[in-house]
């Protein structure tokens, strides 16, 4: 064997073993989620098995489960929708009018996008708290909107900024007027950039667990990451039924990230490799 | 109407006037002001983040100058008492720990994150179509897991009496780990969080990484190769320099990212055990929410975000140098 195959054999076996370290909580989850308790309660861990349901009628079996699911919607909806319309708007601006103050606002954004939303969670309460706004799903919205205001205002921008001047020009030559020739030209070119926003507008909203823990504790008014942790308690933990309600969290999101992947790394990388 | 002359624009008719019957490129660098249509389109924007984003960071830091305990939040009184929160929180040896734990938590992540990540993108680079896919499609799923999803996936790896990974070292060969409990102390709880914010950031590094290398010509490389340079050589002679730009973005956003880590500390032992493996946002939370003492609360966090000013001074310098080298091109 010469040293090139030797090298491929060694880069593939490394390669094997990353994708397996990387894989494996994942594979994890979902396993233990399909076995039954006395094989997920094991000094030993089991490997093979036949799977059971028993843990998704657990963890959806919960009373109010339907009212997570359905908060979680809201909210994510809520908040993604109300982003894209005032980021729309916001863009737009920013990217094809000159206007005083205009660069102190793109700073502002680009700063906004990286706010330490962790160390405000107490004054998000206090404040919430102050305005008799707890444990209620349209203060959920309103600050998940915020949260995925200025990330969807930069995003868009950039796509507004490369659709060509050209275009619109000539639809006002044809007599349209300016929102007119933002709405037949611009507009349809943005899809995909639209497309891309909201799903990471609905990651970033799906996901979050600080603010609802001390905003929406009611269950009533709480969403699907309370109704995940709720499984672990300090009279015991039932894991089968964690691993199913982290599975069942988990799948839309690992699906939007399948979509997104390439336009993802694409995108970055353009912009970290220029210059 | 008054007209004004636009500072020269590279576009010819940069600003088109409404109703765009100007012809343009003639009459391009003549325009009416912008009047109040642009304000009224940023409007909702600014002042939704001002409403909640301006205002908590206001309301953090005046909180912080006053005695804001269980009795305040009740009465809903206001009690002024100046640099006192400050003073307790800095002469209080927690405070101290705390902060050196944060710092050395923040350098190890971001070493391991950095240096495996860029190992990784190389990787991906060298391997064949479909190993590259199977190592690409393991790294997404591991990014795609919702942050309390994955940390609860790595209590119950790490779980006393049933965890996977005590079976693990037992069948690796080491002694003591009949029953071992990984969240005993503070060090060994945050070295499972530092497994988690790895495991979880990698991913990140390494594709975006594989992405910006893919756009570097082969040719350079059978370039150096034909020269005799080595492959130590060739990342540093080649591959560093063009990724530049990457790898200094990078590192500070992961700067960012670890430092205000919330959700990985407090969901996996809630900064325990013994307030053991409090981080800074984590020790500011647990103060205010905790312990109801939101203004010493309120004055670790407006500590950590000086902190944290420092490191996005420097990123923020960076993307605006990287914007600037943008809009040139």
């Amino acid at each position: 064997m010469n040293t090139r195959t030797l090298g491929r054999l060694w880069r593939n076996g490394v390669a094997l073993l990353l994708a397996a370290v990387f894989l494996f909580p994942v594979y994890w989850m979902f396993s233990t989620s399909f076995k039954s308790n006395s094989q997920v309660l094991t000094r030993d861990p089991v490997f093979f098995f036949t799977p059971t349901f028993e843990h998704y009628s657990t963890a959806t079996g919960v009373e109010l489960f339907w009212t997570y699911v359905t908060n979680s919607v809201l909210v994510t909806l809520g908040a993604v929708l109300l982003a894209l319309v005032v980021a729309l708007a916001a863009s737009f601006a920013l990217a094809r009018m000159r206007f005083r103050g205009r660069r102190g606002m793109v700073l502002a954004v680009m700063m906004a996008q990286m706010a330490p939303w962790e160390v405000l969670i107490i004054v998000v309460y206090l404040n919430a708290r102050d305005l008799s706004m707890l444990n209620s799903l349209g203060t959920l919205v309103l600050v998940y909107f915020v949260m995925a205001l200025p990330f969807t205002i930069w995003t868009l921008r950039g796509f507004i900024a490369a659709v060509p001047r050209e275009l619109e020009e000539a639809a006002l030559i044809d007599g349209c007027d300016r929102f007119q020739a933002f709405r037949r030209v611009i507009f349809p070119l943005l899809a995909p950039g639209l497309m891309a926003t909201s799903l990471f507008g609905f990651i970033m909203a799906w996901n979050e667990y600080a603010m609802v823990l001390v905003l929406n504790k009611a269950p009533d008014a709480a969403t699907l990451p309370l109704w995940l942790t709720q499984f672990q308690t300090n009279f015991g933990n039932d894991w089968g039924a964690t691993m199913a309600a982290s599975s069942l969290f988990t799948v839309p999101v690992l699906i939007v990230f399948l979509i997104l992947q390439r336009r993802v790394t694409g995108g970055l990388a353009a912009g970290a490799v220029k210059g | 109407m008054t007209v004004d002359i636009e500072e020269a624009s590279p576009a010819p008719s940069r600003g088109t006037p409404r109703g765009g019957r100007a012809a343009p490129g003639s009459g391009g660098r003549w325009r009416p002001p912008g009047g109040w249509v642009p304000y009224l389109l940023v409007a909702p924007a600014v002042l939704a983040m001002l409403a909640v984003l301006g205002y908590a960071l206001v309301r953090n830091l005046v909180i912080s100058f006053q005695a804001f305990g269980r009795r305040q939040l009740i009465s809903r009184t206001t009690e002024w008492t100046g640099l006192d929160n400050y003073r307790t929180v800095l002469e209080n040896d927690r405070f101290w720990d705390s902060l050196f734990r944060t710092v050395a938590f923040m350098a190890v992540n971001v070493v391991l994150i950095m240096l495996i990540g860029t190992l990784i993108g190389l990787l991906l680079n060298q391997l064949g179509r479909r190993m590259r896919l199977l190592l690409a499609i393991s790294l997404v799923a591991a990014w795609a897991m919702p942050v309390i999803a994955s940390t609860t996936v790595f209590r119950w790896l790490f779980d006393t009496q049933f965890g996977v990974a005590n079976w693990a070292m037992r069948g690796l060969g080491f002694e003591g780990y009949e029953q071992h409990n990984w969240f005993a102390s503070g060090t060994s709880t945050l070295a499972i969080v530092t497994a988690l914010i790895v495991w979880a950031s990698v991913p990140f590094v390494a594709l975006n990484l594989y992405a910006g290398l893919t756009t570097i010509s082969g040719e350079i490389y059978e370039a150096a190769r034909m020269d005799g340079a080595s492959g130590w050589r060739v990342f540093w002679s080649i591959v560093a320099p063009i990724m530049r730009p990457f790898f200094l973005i990078t590192t500070f956003l992961e700067i960012i990212w670890v430092f205000k880590a919330f959700v990985q500390i407090y969901a996996l032992n809630g900064g325990g055990p013994d307030r053991g493996s409090e981080t800074l946002p984590v020790m500011a939370y647990i103060e205010g929410m905790g312990q109801n003492q939101y203004g010493t609360g309120a004055a670790i966090s407006v500590l950590t975000l000086l902190i944290l000013l420092v490191a996005m001074s420097f990123y923020f310098r960076l993307i605006l140098r990287q914007e600037k080298e943008n809009e040139a091109v």
